[in-house]
Parts: structure tokens; C-alpha cells; sequence
């Protein structure tokens, strides 16, 4: 389908590509290797790029003292939870004001988005209040709704853009020969969506994962997620950074291997091959 | 059927006559600095004497606990057992009948061994409502090293001219060396706790006895004059962005002469694993201006049980256990003696083994008697608090007015605008919350 | 096209959708509205009296209320502007046959995953600290004055990290946009002459209308409240030059728990953001329904 591409384009534009994203993951390449420095030589002058005394204490001393477990496995419920059920309910909808649009679909999209303007600073009491009543404070179904309910409109926004490139006559030809809606989106759908699907499972599960205010806020100890984890290791009194380092690198572990699955679903001609 | 009957009973019995080890949880909430990470480690001596408490932790950054604490007590959510705030908390909630009096503590807890200025901190009326787990108090930490080759000897009680003097000789900005490092970075804990100590130490105040601010009178023009100049002579760039870390980081790889900042700092400095001078390091009060006050604070981090709780009697005997003197010889049995927590108790400054290991004992010790919380300042206030006033409405005006200090470091302001912007503002926020009319 | 029985599906399938987020924005929103006509401090729980609008009014008549706009519309703006005007030629870039593409791509996408918190502290600490940050260290080796950051450019400094971290996010909607771009469209521009530029321009820019819409919404939607960076970094400061609607909220209000001059301030931004919203959707709101 696509020109073999000559040796040199792809010579030159694997240059460029690993140049630009070097450049990108530098930082990130440093803080990783922070985390095997001392804390003495985390902010050294002049810094160590590779020939330094890599040490692992900070992984110890982070397994020691925080159970990483308890809290990664807190994050993959409630982050997984939150995404998964927010797909759930975003794919119908995205569906619906994909293929049969009206006039005020782009006014519901718009007042979804709008459901996110209030910054959360301003709800945290009478939030709190509510989950405390409720006996939702410290619970991972009280995360997992909460979560869900701040990322479904931006679920539905990217699900939308992505199905909207979805040719039609595809989905025109299978309901002629005969499907019914339930197996249009599944068999039809679903397959020629997944690459936007892939991604807007990754980026709202990374948004979810990261969110550090109502984690932080409702969640004490038994469904505390790596966010606190990691809000345990910001900023004490001290020297902190290869800790932090370590801490943060072993909080961001599970995403990275989530995102290299995720981005592998990144393949072109995944809607076309059904049309021809 | 007989058998499954009797089986069925035999289980029973089993089941109700086995011990019922009624365990307590206790959900503590606490700050993540060195001595309470020390004392989450030593959680298994406290559970091994009391086998019915067990303990657990939520260990988090100063602020983000600040705040999580602060919104679960207000609102009555009953998720933590035992709080640890500061001595900028324990007054304005032991006034909203917020905390439980600490009434039990056993005999031998001996409240009188508290040092007297921690214990006025932490006590309303006479009575304790929060045990203090560690105290500490500002001072001057220099080069001994750069001070002798600069032919310069280091009072106990220096003057800010004396420092200011220091300062600029031993700049060296080719070296890489700064005079004085000082926090620059807005916030009401951050700089601003410092500049309070500072302008006490001039004489200034944050508000007269009416509530007033104060920062149109001439003490205040003089303390941050004083100050933004001499951190643009002696001061290292990126200072207004400098908090208590950064700071630690400069001095520890060698670029301060000089760093007036928390006594806890001490042990951090004369660290070798962590200091790159940890042997060449001097102590001395934090500066005064020969007017009574010095350019120290105080502060203590504190154990607290919330009121309303049901489980006061296991939270006492933990907070007892974490504040006693047993703790103290049971954190230098395993750690050694430099890493008990300090500036809470006489007896472990009056303990030659500690004092044998901690060369800055004695001035920590100085330090914290020469902050008074109960008269910070020359002349009279009607708040209490040192380096902060211990009304609510402080985090807030102490944010602004640090962000405006900052700003006059940074030479985005001048000096008399950032005054009369923290005078204003400041103004603005005490009519608002009605303190003046 | 739709037939009847599809659109009567279509709003059952919608309704689970609106339905909770109407009540996930309703309940807050009403008892917003309510705290912000209060008086009311959470440490000083006794005094809860009505007090109208005069927490917005004081909110609105702090001196900090513009410069702060400002400052919210300047970071909104410069980060849409980078990490749109850089996203584009990432994602196509990534789109090419390339040499170990995969990790690549997932090095490319590797900002967004870490927490806010963090790349702020890693960024000030370990990067741009002017002494001992990696920076000013090669600064020095060319022989230049390694550049204060926060204390001379604090917003730029501010706009940079928050713009790597995003950049991640519109590069990856950007990319997954290019999966479903006919491929044979531009082999036959190409066969009738057209060069790499028109192609681009004429073909792959339109195909890439709608997504750049939806990245700049839902990015605005995000950037308008940023927090975390300010207050690790520069704490709003020096001055006001880092203070934005977010960060003035938390340092009137929420610090000292007066709930009611949060309410208001919530408020605020919500009428803020509706109208950058209105304005956006002005300027790019037609690529959505195309």
C-alpha cells in the first residue's frame, strides 16, 4: 500500500526522529539515572553523566519505607477502573453523535468539555462533605467514580474525532448485509477504531494515574495510589531528589509498558484494507 | 446429624472463647521529614509493648498533608487518629476545641522536662494540646574553613553588620562561592518565615496592637532593604526561587559561606554522606541588631489527637511513647545519638553523650530559648508566633506579602513598591476578615 | 441516512453520558453557587452568614485579579501555540518508516507520564537551577552566563515545562489522527506533480483540522487551571509574575480555608474559561462537525 520508502528517507528521517525525541526524553533520561545516584551526587557539579557511582539505596530505601505494591496496584484499579468504565460509557456515546449527528451535537459536546471548568480547588469541601457522608472517603469505588466522571468528557471528545474518520459506507455496507447496531459497533466498529481507541485508552489512563488532587484528598490509606506514594517522597526537609527520582520512576514503570502497547496499535491502514 | 450438630457447636465454643485481640487501628498522618521516616521504622517497638494498637501511616509532603489534615478535621471526616502539626495549628485549633487536651499522659512522661519555650507553643491556658516530637529554632551555619583563610572569627551572638560585613569579603563569584545564602522563594513558610525573624530582629512587627499592618514603618523598610542588598552583593543567582532544599543543596556542595536557616539543618550539613564540608562547618546565633530580639524562630513539629475521637486512650499512649525519653535513648541505641529528634526536651541537652556528638547542641539549645512565642518582638503584638502570626488568616497574607519580597529579590520591584504592595494587601485581607475596621 | 429507529438508539446510547455528568456538574455547581454567597471560613465555622456577592466582589477587585488574567492567557496561549506548532511535524514525523519507530515514539510520549509534581522539580532542581543545574553547567562550558530561570524569565521558564509535558499529548492525538489519512490520496497528488509542501498543506492539514480542534480545546480546558508547577517552583512568584486564576484562588482562598471567596473564585473561572471556550469555538469550532 505504501511506496517502499527509499534507504535515505528512512535514514534521514530516523535522525531526525531519534534527535527530536532524545532531546524529549532527556529529561526524563536524567531522572532515571538521578535514581541511581547518591543524593550528593544527584545535584554534583559538574553533573555525571554515566561515570559516577551508581548505587541502588534509593530503590531500597523507597521499598522499605512505602509499600509500592499496595499503592501501584491501587493506581491500576483505580485509573484502570475509571478509564475502562468511562470507555464504556463513552463509546456509545461518541457513537451516536458520530453517525447520526444533530444540530445540538456540537452544543453537547461543547457543555461535556464544560463540566471540567470548574477548578476542583473550589469543590474540594463540599465534595468532601458528601463523600464523608456517603462513606466514600478512603474507598477505591469513591476514587474510581470520581475519576471516571472528570475524564468522561474528554473519553468522549477524543473517541468522537477518532470515529468521525471512520467512513461511513463502511458501516453502511455491513448494516446492508444485514448487522444489527449491537454487532455493527462490535465487529465493525471496534476493530477499525483501535488505534483511537489505543490512544485515548492510554492518555486518560495517564491523566487518571497523575491526577493529584482528588487522590490526594479523598484517599487516606487503603486506596491511597501512587500519587501519594510519590507526595510522600516530594519536598521533605532534606536532601530528596535521587529518592524522588527512584520513587518516580518506579511510579511511571507500569505506564511505560502500557504505553508501548498502546502506541504499537498505532498502525496505519487498519480503516482502509475493509473499504477496498 | 449428632456429629454435625456437636461440630457445629465445638466451633462455636472455639470461636468465642478464643482471646478477642481487639485491635485498635491507629491511622497516623505525618510529615516526611528524616526523624518521623525514623520513627515509622521503630513502629515495631511501640506495637511489640502494645500488642492491641496496631499503628498505620500516611506519610506526606508538609503542604499536601497540611492541607489533607486540615480539611479532615474541619469537616469532621474522621480518617486520622493521630495528626502531627505544627506550632502554627496547635493555638488557633486548640481555641476551636479542635484537639484533645493531652491530660493523660503518664507519670512519666514528666511534662516539666519540656523545654519551656516548646511547651508555651503548644499549650493554651496552661493546658497541652499537642506533645512536640521535634523543636528547632534558626541559626547562622558558616565555613569554618573560608572564615580562617579570610582572617574572619565568628562571635556567638553576631550582628547583622558583622555578617553583612563577612558576607561581602568572602563573595567570590569567579569561585563560584556566595557570601550568605538566604531563602528566597514566596511563601508564607518559605521566605517569609524568614524575613519575620528577621524584621524581629529589627525591630519591626506585623501588626501593632490595633491589628494594623505594619509595613510602612521604617524597621520593615530597613529589614528588606538591608536584605535585598545584600543578596544582590553576596547572594547566589536564582535566589528568589531558593527555598530550604535549595539552599541545603548550595551550602552542602560547598557554595555558601554562610546560610542562616533551620537548626535541623545542622545534622544535614555535618553529614558526610550527604555534605560535601560536613567537617568544616561552625555554629553561631542567628544575627541581632542589639535591640533584644534575634533573627531566630521556633518551631515544632507535634503530636495530636483530633477532638471527637474514639480511640484517646490507644492515640495517648502512642504520642507518649514518640515524645518520651525512652524514645530518645531508643532512636540513639539504633541511629546514634546525632539523629534523635532535638529541641524538644532539657534532658537531652543536659546528656553529655549527646552533646558530645552534636556540636550544634548547645546553640540549638540557645537558639530555641531566645525565641519567645508569646512576645516575638520588640515592640507589643496581639499575636502569637514567632516567625508567623498565628491567626488563620496568616497563610494567605503571608503568601501574598512573600510573593511581593520575592519579587523585590528579584529585582522585578523595588523595595518601597513591594512594601507598600505587602502594606496594602495585607490591609485589604485584615478589614476583610474584620480584624480592623 | 439515519433512519428513525437510529436516532432514537443514537439518544439512548447518549443518555447514560449526559445524564451522569449533568449530575456530576449540577451538585457542585449548585452548592458552589451557594458557599460563594456565604461568608464562610472553615477555622472560623461559627460566622456563616450571607454576604451576597461581596465574595466576588473582592475577589474581582483584588489588584493581583488582572495581572493574573493575564498571566492565565498568556500560558494558555504560548503552550497551545508550542505544543500545537511543534506536535504537527512530530506526529509526522513519527508517522514515517523509521528505525526502532516504536520506541521512538514511546520515547516522544514519556513527558506526559510523569506526574506534574515531579517534572516541575526535576525541571528547577536538576535542569534549570542556575548553579548547580545541568543548564547552567553547559552554559558555562560555551562560555555564557548560565540563564536565571525563575528569577529573570519565571513564566517563560513556567510555559517551557508545562509545554514538554503536553507536547506528548497533542503529538499522540496528532499521530493517531495521521493513522486514518488516505494514503492513496496523496500518492495520487504526488503522481500529478505535487510537491511534499502542497501535499501537506492541501491534503494532510485539512485531514488534521478536527483533531488540532479537539487538542486545543481539551488542552485550554487543562492549562486554564495548572497548579502544581507554579507552586513547586516559583510559588506564584517573584511578584505576581507567575500568579495565575488557579494559583490566585489557592492564595486568597483555599489556604486559609475560606470557602466562600473559593466558591466565588471557582466561579470566576468557570465564566473565564466559557468565555476563552466561546472565542476558541468561534475561531476553530467549525472543523468539529466537518
Amino acid at each position: 500500500m505504501a511506496r517502499m520508502a527509499s534507504t535515505r528517507r528512512v535514514a534521514i528521517s530516523s535522525l531526525a526522529a531519534w534527535l527530536a525525541g532524545f532531546l524529549i526524553f532527556f529529561p526524563i533520561l536524567w531522572m532515571v539515572l538521578a535514581s541511581f545516584k547518591t543524593e550528593l551526587e544527584a545535584f554534583a557539579i559538574p553533573p555525571s553523566f554515566l561515570f559516577f557511582h551508581w548505587t541502588t539505596e534509593n530503590y531500597a530505601t523507597v521499598q522499605e519505607r512505602s509499600d509500592y505494591l499496595h499503592h501501584a496496584l491501587n493506581s491500576i484499579i483505580v485509573a484502570g477502573g475509571s478509564t475502562l468504565i468511562a470507555l464504556l460509557i463513552a463509546i456509545p456515546a461518541a457513537w451516536s453523535m458520530a453517525f447520526s449527528p444533530t444540530k445540538r451535537t456540537k452544543d453537547v459536546l461543547l457543555w461535556m468539555l464544560s463540566t471540567k471548568m470548574m477548578p476542583p480547588v473550589g469543590v474540594l469541601v463540599p465534595i468532601y462533605l458528601i463523600y464523608r457522608d456517603f462513606a466514600l472517603l478512603d474507598s477505591r469505588a469513591g476514587l474510581v467514580f470520581i475519576l471516571c466522571l472528570g475524564n468522561l468528557p474528554i473519553v468522549i471528545w477524543m473517541l468522537f474525532t477518532y470515529f468521525k474518520e471512520i467512513p461511513k459506507d463502511i458501516l453502511e455496507a455491513a448494516r446492508m448485509d444485514g448487522a444489527t447496531i449491537g454487532r455493527e459497533l462490535i465487529y465493525v466498529l471496534t476493530p477499525m477504531a483501535v488505534p483511537g481507541i489505543a490512544s485515548t485508552l492510554l492518555l486518560n489512563l495517564i491523566l487518571a494515574w497523575n491526577e493529584a488532587f482528588w487522590t490526594l484528598n479523598l484517599s487516606t490509606l487503603n486506596a491511597a495510589p501512587l500519587t501519594v506514594f510519590i507526595a510522600s517522597y516530594s519536598s521533605p526537609e532534606g536532601l530528596f531528589w535521587a529518592k524522588l527520582s527512584a520513587a518516580s520512576t518506579l511510579a511511571i514503570a507500569p505506564i511505560l509498558v502500557l504505553g508501548w502497547f498502546s502506541q504499537r496499535q498505532l498502525v496505519r491502514g487498519l480503516t482502509f484494507g475493509a473499504v477496498k | 446429624m449428632k456429629i454435625v450438630r456437636g461440630a457445629l457447636l465445638g466451633v462455636a465454643a472455639l470461636l468465642l472463647s478464643a482471646p478477642s485481640l481487639a485491635q485498635t487501628t491507629l491511622t497516623i498522618a505525618t510529615v516526611n521529614n528524616g526523624d518521623m521516616i525514623r520513627m515509622q521504622g521503630l513502629t515495631g517497638e511501640f506495637t511489640a509493648k502494645n500488642p492491641d494498637i496496631a499503628v498505620k501511616w500516611v506519610t506526606l509532603e508538609e503542604n499536601v498533608l497540611r492541607q489533607r489534615v486540615t480539611t479532615d478535621i474541619a469537616t469532621k471526616g474522621g480518617q486520622f487518629d493521630v495528626l502531627t502539626i505544627g506550632t502554627y495549628e496547635v493555638p488557633i485549633w486548640a481555641k476551636k476545641n479542635w484537639l484533645v487536651p493531652l491530660d493523660q499522659l503518664p507519670a512519666d512522661y514528666d511534662v516539666a522536662d519540656l523545654l519551656p519555650k516548646i511547651r508555651d507553643a503548644v499549650s493554651v491556658s496552661g493546658k497541652l494540646y499537642a506533645a512536640p516530637f521535634y523543636g528547632e529554632s534558626s541559626m547562622v551555619m558558616y565555613r569554618t574553613d573560608l572564615f580562617q583563610k579570610a582572617g574572619l572569627a565568628m562571635p556567638e551572638k553576631p550582628t547583622w553588620d558583622f555578617v553583612i560585613e563577612a558576607a561581602k569579603k568572602l563573595t567570590d563569584k569567579d569561585a563560584g562561592v556566595y557570601g550568605i545564602c538566604l531563602r528566597g522563594k514566596a511563601g508564607w513558610g518559605e521566605n517569609i518565615a524568614f524575613l519575620t525573624a528577621m524584621a524581629n530582629s529589627y525591630g519591626a512587627r506585623w501588626f501593632d496592637e490595633k491589628w494594623e499592618p505594619q509595613f510602612d514603618k521604617p524597621e520593615w523598610k530597613k529589614t528588606i532593604s538591608t536584605y535585598v542588598d545584600l543578596m544582590k552583593q553576596a547572594g547566589p543567582p536564582g535566589a528568589s526561587s531558593n527555598g530550604f532544599n535549595e539552599n541545603l543543596a548550595l551550602f552542602n556542595a560547598g557554595k555558601c559561606a554562610m546560610w542562616i536557616d533551620a537548626t535541623v539543618a545542622a545534622s544535614f550539613v555535618t553529614n558526610p554522606k550527604d555534605s560535601r564540608v560536613a567537617d568544616k562547618v561552625g555554629f553561631a546565633l542567628a544575627p541581632n541588631t542589639g535591640l533584644g530580639k534575634n533573627a531566630n524562630w521556633l518551631w515544632a513539629w507535634n503530636l495530636a489527637i483530633p477532638a471527637g475521637s474514639k480511640k484517646v486512650d490507644a492515640a495517648t499512649k502512642f504520642i507518649a511513647w514518640a515524645t518520651s525519653k525512652d524514645y530518645t535513648k531508643l532512636v540513639a541505641s539504633k541511629d546514634g545519638w546525632s539523629n534523635v529528634p532535638p529541641g524538644t526536651r532539657t534532658s537531652l541537652y543536659q546528656n553529655p553523650d549527646y552533646v558530645k556528638v552534636a556540636p550544634f547542641a548547645k546553640l540549638t539549645l540557645a537558639s530555641i530559648d531566645a525565641a519567645d512565642p508569646n512576645k516575638p518582638t520588640v515592640q507589643p503584638v496581639p499575636y502569637v508566633g514567632v516567625q508567623y502570626a498565628a491567626i488563620p488568616e496568616f497563610q494567605g497574607i503571608g503568601t501574598a506579602v512573600g510573593q511581593q519580597f520575592s519579587a523585590a529579590l528579584s529585582g522585578s520591584t523595588t523595595v518601597d513598591a513591594a512594601l507598600s504592595a505587602a502594606q496594602s494587601s495585607t490591609e485589604r485581607e485584615m478589614k476583610r476578615a474584620g480584624y480592623i475596621k | 441516512m439515519a433512519t428513525r429507529q437510529t436516532q432514537l438508539l443514537a439518544r439512548t446510547l447518549l443518555t447514560p453520558a449526559v445524564g451522569l455528568l449533568f449530575v456530576w456538574m449540577i451538585i457542585p455547581l449548585v452548592l458552589t453557587i451557594y458557599f460563594s454567597t456565604l461568608h464562610y471560613n472553615l477555622l472560623d465555622s461559627e460566622s456563616k452568614q450571607f454576604i451576597g456577592l461581596e465574595n466576588f466582589r473582592y475577589f474581582l477587585t483584588d489588584p493581583a485579579f488582572l495581572a493574573s488574567l493575564q498571566n492565565t492567557l498568556v500560558l494558555v496561549g504560548s503552550v497551545l501555540g508550542l505544543t500545537i506548532l511543534l506536535g504537527i511535524p512530530l506526529a509526522l514525523l513519527l508517522d514515517q518508516p523509521v528505525i526502532g519507530r516504536s520506541l521512538v515514539r514511546l520515547m516522544v510520549i514519556a513527558p506526559f507520564f510523569v506526574m506534574p509534581t515531579v517534572s516541575a522539580l526535576i525541571w528547577k532542581n536538576l535542569l534549570m537551577h542556575p548553579v548547580s543545574g545541568l543548564f547552567a553547567f553547559v552554559a558555562k562550558l560555551f562560555g555564557a552566563a548560565p540563564i536565571d530561570w525563575f528569577n529573570d524569565v519565571p513564566l517563560f521558564a513556567i510555559i517551557l515545562i508545562v509545554s514538554w509535558q503536553w507536547l506528548p499529548f497533542a503529538t499522540l492525538i496528532l499521530l493517531t489522527a495521521l493513522q486514518s489519512l488516505d494514503e492513496e490520496q496523496k500518492e495520487a497528488a504526488e503522481m500529478d506533480g505535487a510537491g511534499a509542501l502542497s501535499s501537506f498543506i492541501y491534503i494532510t492539514l485539512p485531514h488534521l483540522a478536527r483533531p488540532i480542534t479537539v487538542v486545543i480545546l481539551i488542552e485550554t480546558i487543562f492549562l486554564l487551571t495548572v497548579f502544581a508547577e507554579i507552586f513547586v517552583t516559583t510559588g506564584g512568584g517573584p511578584g505576581l509574575q507567575t500568579t495565575n486564576i488557579a494559583f490566585l484562588i489557592y492564595a486568597q482562598a483555599l489556604i486559609q480555608y475560606d470557602i466562600g471567596s473559593a466558591s466565588a473564585g471557582g466561579l470566576v473561572a468557570v465564566v473565564i474559561a466559557n468565555i476563552v471556550a466561546f472565542f476558541l469555538v468561534r475561531i476553530v469550532g467549525r472543523n468539529l462537525e466537518a
